[in-house]
């Protein structure tokens, strides 16, 4: 009983985005939306248990939702308007995993990332709407407390409704600035599983899961747009060494990492879109950082790393984005390049002394240049600044290694 | 279709030439907002539109007790006041935000978007 309840949550998250993304099409409200998905989940809890998972989850789903919402709709008479539109927009095409469904979903997409919307909730409300994690694992993923997350959703949807934010994927003419958007909060979605903040697990497998799998429909819908390849293959090489990244509980750096652990699939898939990116020829910043995963993943050990790509890449990419963390990540590659005299002359010039991989860069570097002393406060400063449990155990294992 | 206020905010102290520099300035602006209000009229945007006159002519009414009671000046003392206003009908706030980047060049001013409440 316990493990069909498991089941029907499992199948439920993995359907809601589409289910929410269909129902909003039908009802053109996020309200009527999220009360009918979460009734047809208590529909399945009853039922499926007993009768078992229906041969087209989805496609049931959506049906006792659909049938829900009209319920909903018909006690409440002062809607009647809306039912009748309802009524008229009903769809009876049966459910397919791909086509006008997903383009539901993109449609879902671009309005909870529209640029009327405060970033944070933006974030929020994709991981809600589109991801279906609930409002405890938004508000701990973000460190505020869930009433905070809550307040920030629920106005996120009031200003959505109130305003007419519309239900469609932008023209032509606005896609350029508001995909930008869009693959902030798929990157920021990924970052946080990856890296993620707070004393829980380091590592948050089911977020970089959904930003990768909301990559894959945004490339799907959109493959003229090379940025969304780029975006893909970045996080699909980044994800190919999640497993070899963290070992009894601490962060395992890239030249230690064991490089068999790394996904070959997941590599090959990545090189295959770098690949793709540039037959197109049209760089932009995640190809570029796609470009430098792609160097990282085809060195067949560290030593081997074409660490004069790495550099040229981010040269590159400081053009595109001259920002001190670019500037950070560049100087990293330089010190395997030039030295780590060079590279710490170019860090200390950085005002980044409120992040934690700015310390801990130059704590790396000043132990490589046998500055133990300074290189000790630098650590300290480090582990201060993260809140990432895995880079905390690393860093104090560094720094215990100095004498 | 929905109604927004598309309003015009400006310094509370006027100068010379209104929130502008120079003559020129202002009647470029005045010009270029007059062209804009006959595309927003020819568009079927339009529902209603107007400049303020400053916030020192304001007066405010309270008028909850037994006599209404009235004071000088504006409701609230603030650096930056509303200077003037569009009313417009929109199919969404995609659209309602192309025409406030319109609106905002003409006038050159920053401009605020915001949906009329409920049926509106």
């Amino acid at each position: 009983m316990k493990d069909a309840t498991a089941a029907v949550e499992r199948v439920f998250r993995e359907e809601y985005g589409r289910l929410i993304a269909a129902l909003t099409r039908r009802f053109g409200d996020l309200d009527i939306a999220e009360e009918a998905a979460a009734e047809a989940l208590v529909t399945a809890l009853e039922k499926w248990p007993q009768s078992g998972v229906p041969a087209n989850p989805g496609g049931w789903l959506t049906t006792t939702a659909g049938n829900r919402a009209i319920d909903r709709i018909r006690r409440e008479k002062q809607r009647d308007a809306k039912h009748q539109a309802a009524l008229m927009n009903a769809d009876h095409t049966p459910h397919e995993p791909t086509g006008p469904v997903e383009d539901d979903r993109l449609r879902l997409l671009f309005t909870c990332c529209h640029p009327a919307l405060a970033p944070e909730a933006r974030v929020a409300l994709t991981l809600r709407l589109l991801g279906g994690l609930t409002m405890p694992e938004i508000a701990q993923a973000f460190l505020v407390p869930e009433t905070t997350m809550a307040q920030r959703i629920t106005r996120a949807k009031k200003k959505i409704a109130a305003a007419n934010v519309p239900y469609r994927v932008p023209t032509a003419a606005d896609l350029p600035e508001r995909l930008g958007g869009v693959l902030t909060v798929l990157f920021l979605v990924f970052n946080e599983g990856y890296l993620a903040t707070g004393d829980g697990d380091p590592v948050r497998a089911e977020l970089t899961a959904e930003a990768i799998r909301l990559t894959r429909i945004l490339r799907r819908l959109l493959s003229g747009e090379p940025e969304v390849t780029g975006l893909l293959a970045l996080l699909l090489l980044t994800e190919a060494r999640r497993e070899a990244r963290v070992r009894h509980g601490q962060l395992v750096p890239l030249d230690e990492q064991d490089r068999a652990g790394w996904n070959r699939a997941l590599i090959d898939e990545g090189h295959d879109l770098v690949r793709e990116c540039l037959a197109i020829n049209q760089p932009g910043r995640y190809q570029i950082l796609a470009a430098i995963n792609a160097v990282h993943t085809d060195a067949r050990t560290a030593a081997d790393t074409d660490w004069s790509q790495v550099v040229a890449l981010y040269d590159q990419l400081t053009r595109l984005d001259p920002s001190p963390i670019v500037a950070l990540n560049r100087a990293v590659a330089v010190a395997e390049l030039d030295g780590p005299e060079v590279a710490l002359a170019l860090v200390d010039r950085l005002p980044l002394t409120g992040y934690h991989a700015w310390h801990a860069t130059r704590a790396e570097l000043l132990r490589r240049l046998g500055r133990s002393g300074e290189a000790k406060h630098a650590y300290d400063a480090a582990i201060t600044a993260t809140q990432n449990t895995a880079e905390r155990a690393y860093l104090t294992r560094k720094r215990g290694e100095l004498v | 279709m929905t109604h927004y206020l598309l309003a015009v905010h400006g310094p509370a102290e006027m100068g010379e030439f209104g929130n502008y520099g120079s003559k020129e300035a202002m009647e470029e602006a005045f010009a270029a907002t007059d062209a804009f209000n006959d595309r927003l009229r020819a568009a079927g945007h339009w529902v209603f539109a107007g400049g303020l006159a400053p916030a020192s002519t304001a007066t405010v009414v309270d008028g909850q007790g037994e006599t209404p009671v009235l004071t000088d000046g504006p409701y609230l003392e603030t650096k930056e006041v509303l200077g003037g206003f569009w009313v417009i009908d929109a199919p969404d706030l995609d659209v309602a935000l192309q025409l406030a980047a319109e609106g905002s060049k003409a006038c050159r001013g920053r401009v605020e978007v915001r949906p009329f409440d409920g049926l509106g």
